[in-house]
């Protein structure tokens, strides 16, 4: 998987301590009832960017998304966006615009029409608008659908009228509500990347929630996972994965192997850990802090172990086991061994040539991984 | 912008000013005549106009007496006339409920169950009698029922009777009027609450052994409970106080309580006791209106 | 999706047809009858269109048709204002002070006898007139008054429940691309809406068109509508002319409604194909 997202991936200004937030949500709290929605999240978002939110339904995502198009208003804390308060102002005054996740294109009018709303609303000249529209459909392709009505359009179709129609007001912020969600496999991944190149062309900053973490990987500059109302952690797509904060972190973005254990070497430059789970011992190349004897987790990522039949060196982060069940994907196959200790590991494995050596159901096999391999958590 | 943001001030916003006019409308002249009618059920009779007593009278300089007269309730529970017209139009209205449910449930259940072409062309031949006259469809039954009317003469010229029947002004005649007249009152609601069914449980129930009538026992019949309920209160309610078809097809011995009220106000000119029938009419009807609330709450909740 | 119906479940909806309509036919044939016993089909001299001819000589009649109109048209116009606003409110303000009255009195008219309608909006009005000297008698005024207080609520529900279906991101997009609620709602909710408004109209005419109790209680002297002309006569029995009016009725409500259902098919079609 590789990061693509943005303009502003290259300079990283989340590093730098001194750049000036684009969007700043500043212990946001949105409580319906007793129930949090969104729970004491700040939130940093710059120039540029494209700003994943991840997380399963129902975890606030698209509260908090619709707290920044001024739909919902927060219960506590404040929104600015590019320097000015948010409070009070409604979703008709603010200099952001959104696409939702059904589009919401209004039926009665064409797709001329629909694009050309928003500007109407801003009172722009006749002349302008109509050279602007125009722009905006030959940039999403659609010059040629301008008189048909949104029930002409196929889902792809409908998806960049709703895109141009948030982009044609030139927004500082552009939301987007699952906006790939309604479009089919294929058709999604395509556009995936038309999206990328557009905002890289207009500099917009995009705020995108999404479920689909295979999407949030893709887009992102940055990724925010929330779970409960809370931003679990936030940060470039290949520090979610290679470095996740938390179990649920490692275990919501991709697949992953958990072996609980206790810590029996806690060195600065590497930890060794005794893990009944797996019935033998860990060993980590990077320092964690945790007090001494700490319960903590080993998260290996399934890529990342090694299958062989011949037994390999060493006796840390080595464990047999017998093949209880595969299967083949194509690219590549799943396997799922059974250790003796009752736990079953998972592990992909590509199909890099046509006739692999086989390794078939109940057989005998040795896993082993890289020290640096283990991502080790606390919680 | 400007004259919003003062307006809220004083707490007037463009949401308050929505509801406010409805709102109000309703209060004045839904609302508040209640209260008026039930401030005349206690006056007195007068051969005035309007022909009632005041309630409150002033009773040398200073005081204000209220004149509270229970005369017409008493009245009405001492003559047996109201009380068997009370009991008359809760027995018509029931038993025609009844019978709704028994011609209206088959009838939305096979327009549920047939085609979406076909549906939308049987809906409309039940909602077209809907929009046309309810008096001029009442009339209809009399040409057909009395005695040298329609069905009279059919059955006299099939040799089935050699005397007219009497049909007309008889208990049968009102029945058949109220049933005919509020039978899309009950299929509507109740085609709306079938339309909605997952026909997959049927099959799901017969797959696991049931019988089709047993299915539709235990499946269809339990789940479409709070559509029979809706349409059997858009009749039975009504249809207690019901006027216009006793006074035409009911003839002159049948007591309904619409019937009673009619006469006591425009016959009798007793302001007063029409106002004291309405009041109890009103408690009668008052327990079935709020469970008919709660039954469409329930059903609109369940379609979400 | 399947479709099936049984032999019997074909029969009662035989039936039920034949029993809702057998009436009414019976009345558009009788209608072309010559004999003045209605019932008694004269067949030397009929079909025939003397009725017809009788009806349109019927000054009586078609006074109390002008007036009918006249209340109709007000009531369905007002009716649809009203019926709209509260509609909307109960659809989209989910909480308010009064919502739950609101409800309960947009509700209760649906199923509230009309005697006593009729009865408490007439005693209103004999007390407006002896506490302010509004309305001074009774007529077309008060008789479109009753008759709004019931027909909002048909109005009500209708918007209402055409509303819970209404995808809100449409007005929230609106929103965001700068428009104001009021605006929102004109050029976005209420073009979507109008099929609910527009047979909110037509029942809310009808409604009126065919009252007679709320008429009977709030009318006054001369204001007679259409069904109490007719209810009079057809107290005294059946009569041609009678037979004519409704022949005329059920064609302009046929006609009326088969081409509203139509063309509210063609655009229902379209709405779905823009799900």
């Amino acid at each position: 998987m590789t990061t693509s997202g943005g303009a502003a991936v290259k300079s990283a200004p989340w590093k730098d301590p001194s750049a000036r937030p684009y969007v700043q949500v500043d212990r946001v709290t949105k409580a319906f009832g007793d129930f949090k929605a969104v729970d004491d999240v700040s939130l940093k978002i710059y120039k540029g960017e494209i700003f994943c939110l991840l997380g399963a339904s129902g975890c606030g995502k698209t509260t908090l998304l619709r707290m920044l198009g001024g739909f919902e208003t927060p219960t506590s804390g404040k929104i600015f966006i590019d320097g000015e308060d948010m409070t009070g102002v409604p979703p008709y005054e603010r200099p952001v615009n959104m696409m939702f996740q059904s589009y919401a294109l209004f039926p009665h009018m064409n797709v001329e029409e629909n694009v050309a709303f928003g500007l109407k609303q801003d009172r722009i000249p006749k002349a302008e608008i109509k050279e602007r529209v125009a722009t905006m459909l030959d940039l999403v392709k659609l010059g040629d659908f301008a008189k048909r009505k949104p029930h002409q359009l196929s889902g792809g179709q409908r998806q960049r009228v709703a895109l141009a129609r948030s982009l044609v007001k030139r927004p500082k912020l552009l939301l987007l509500d699952e906006p790939l969600g309604a479009l089919d496999k294929k058709l999604r991944e395509h556009t995936q990347f038309e999206l990328i190149s557009l905002q890289d062309k207009l500099g917009v900053t995009f705020v995108v929630v999404t479920h689909d973490q295979e999407e949030a990987m893709t887009l992102a500059s940055r990724i925010g996972v929330m779970n409960h109302g809370e931003i679990v952690q936030a940060g470039t797509p290949s520090e979610i994965y290679e470095f996740p904060s938390s179990k649920f972190v490692a275990d919501f973005v991709g697949s992953v192997n958990m072996f609980e254990g206790k810590l029996i070497e806690d060195e600065p430059e590497h930890v060794r850990i005794a893990s009944d789970d797996m019935g033998g011992t860990i060993y980590v190349s990077h320092g964690i802090s945790a007090p001494p004897e700490a319960i903590v987790w080993a998260a290996v990522r399934p890529e990342k172990i090694f299958m062989s039949t011949a037994q390999p060196a060493g006796t840390d982060n080595v464990v047999r086991g017998a093949v209880q069940d595969i299967a083949y994907l194509g690219d590549l196959s799943i396997y799922l061994v059974k250790l003796p200790t009752g736990k079953v590991v998972r592990v992909t494995q590509p199909n890099t040539s046509r006739h692999a050596e086989a390794i078939t159901w109940d057989q005998q096999v040795y896993l082993s991984w890289d020290a640096t391999s283990p991502v080790v958590v606390t919680r | 912008m400007k004259t919003a943001a003062y307006l809220r001030r004083f707490g007037i916003s463009g949401r308050g000013l929505v509801v406010a006019l409805p709102y109000l409308w309703l209060l004045l002249f839904f609302v508040v005549p209640f209260v008026i009618v039930l401030k005349i059920s206690f006056s007195d009779i007068d051969l005035a106009i309007p022909p009632y007593k005041p309630l409150l009278e002033w009773v040398g300089k200073n005081s204000l007496a209220i004149k509270v007269d229970f005369n017409n309730y008493a009245f009405l529970f001492t003559d047996r006339l109201y009380i068997n017209a009370f009991l008359n139009s809760i027995k018509v209205a029931f038993i025609s409920t009844v019978l709704c449910a028994l011609v209206g449930y088959p009838m939305a259940y096979g327009i549920a169950r047939s085609k979406p072409a076909t549906r939308n062309l049987l809906l409309l031949l039940v909602i077209l009698p809907f929009w046309t006259s309810l008096l001029l469809r009442v009339y209809a039954w009399i040409g057909l029922l009395k005695a040298n009317g329609v069905i009279n003469n059919v059955l006299i010229w099939m040799g089935v009777i050699n005397e007219p029947l009497t049909l007309l002004y008889t208990p049968f005649a009102m029945y058949v009027g109220i049933v005919y007249s509020y039978l899309p009152f009950f299929i509507l609601p109740m085609y709306a609450n079938l339309e909605k069914m997952d026909w997959q449980l049927l099959e799901a129930a017969e797959d696991l052994g049931c019988r089709p009538w047993q299915a539709f026992y235990k499946i269809t019949l339990p789940l479409s409970r709070n559509g029979i309920l809706a349409g059997s209160m858009l009749v039975f309610i009504p249809a207690v106080g019901e006027f216009v078809i006793p006074a035409l097809l009911g003839g002159p011995n049948a007591l309904m309580i619409g019937r009673v009220l009619w006469d006591e106000f425009f016959s009798n000119r007793a302001w007063p006791v029409a106002s004291a029938v309405a009041i109890l009419l009103l408690i009668l009807l008052v327990p079935f209106m709020m469970w008919y609330q709660s039954v469409q709450a329930r059903e609109s909740a369940g379609a979400r | 999706m399947n479709y099936k119906s049984s032999y019997f479940i074909i029969t009662c909806l035989a039936f039920g047809f034949a029993f809702l309509y057998i009436p009414i036919l019976s009345m558009v044939v009788f209608s072309f009858n010559a004999s003045k016993l209605v019932t008694v089909w004269d067949s030397a001299h009929s079909p025939t269109l003397k009725w017809y001819y009788a009806l349109l000589g019927n000054d009586e009649i078609l006074d109390a048709a002008w007036i009918s109109l006249k209340v109709a048209v007000i009531n369905a116009s007002g009716s649809v204002i009203l019926g709209t606003l509260a509609g909307f409110g109960l659809a989209r303000f989910s909480q308010f002070r009064g919502r739950f009255t609101l409800n309960a009195m947009t509700t209760a008219p649906l199923v509230m006898p009309e005697v006593i309608t009729g009865l408490s909006l007439l005693l209103l009005f004999v007390a407006l007139e002896q506490l302010i000297g509004w309305p001074a008698g009774r007529g077309i005024t008060t008789m479109t008054i009753g008759h709004m207080t019931f027909s909002m609520a048909y109005v009500t529900v209708i918007v209402n429940s055409r509303l819970a279906t209404f995808d809100t991101a449409l007005e929230e997009a609106a929103m965001d691309l700068g428009a104001r609620p009021l605006k929102v709602f004109f050029v976005i909710t209420m073009p979507i809406i109008f099929p609910a408004i527009l047979s909110g109209w037509l029942l809310a005419f009808t409604l009126s068109w065919d009252d007679l109790v709320i008429s009977s209680f709030t009318s006054g002297p001369g204001s007679s509508t259409l069904p109490m002309v007719v209810f009079s006569k057809v107290r005294l029995g059946v009569s041609p002319e009678i037979n004519v009016l409704a022949t005329i009725t059920i064609t302009v409500v046929t006609l009326m409604i088969v081409g509203v259902s139509l063309w509210m098919a063609r655009r229902a079609k379209l709405d779905k194909a823009a799900d």
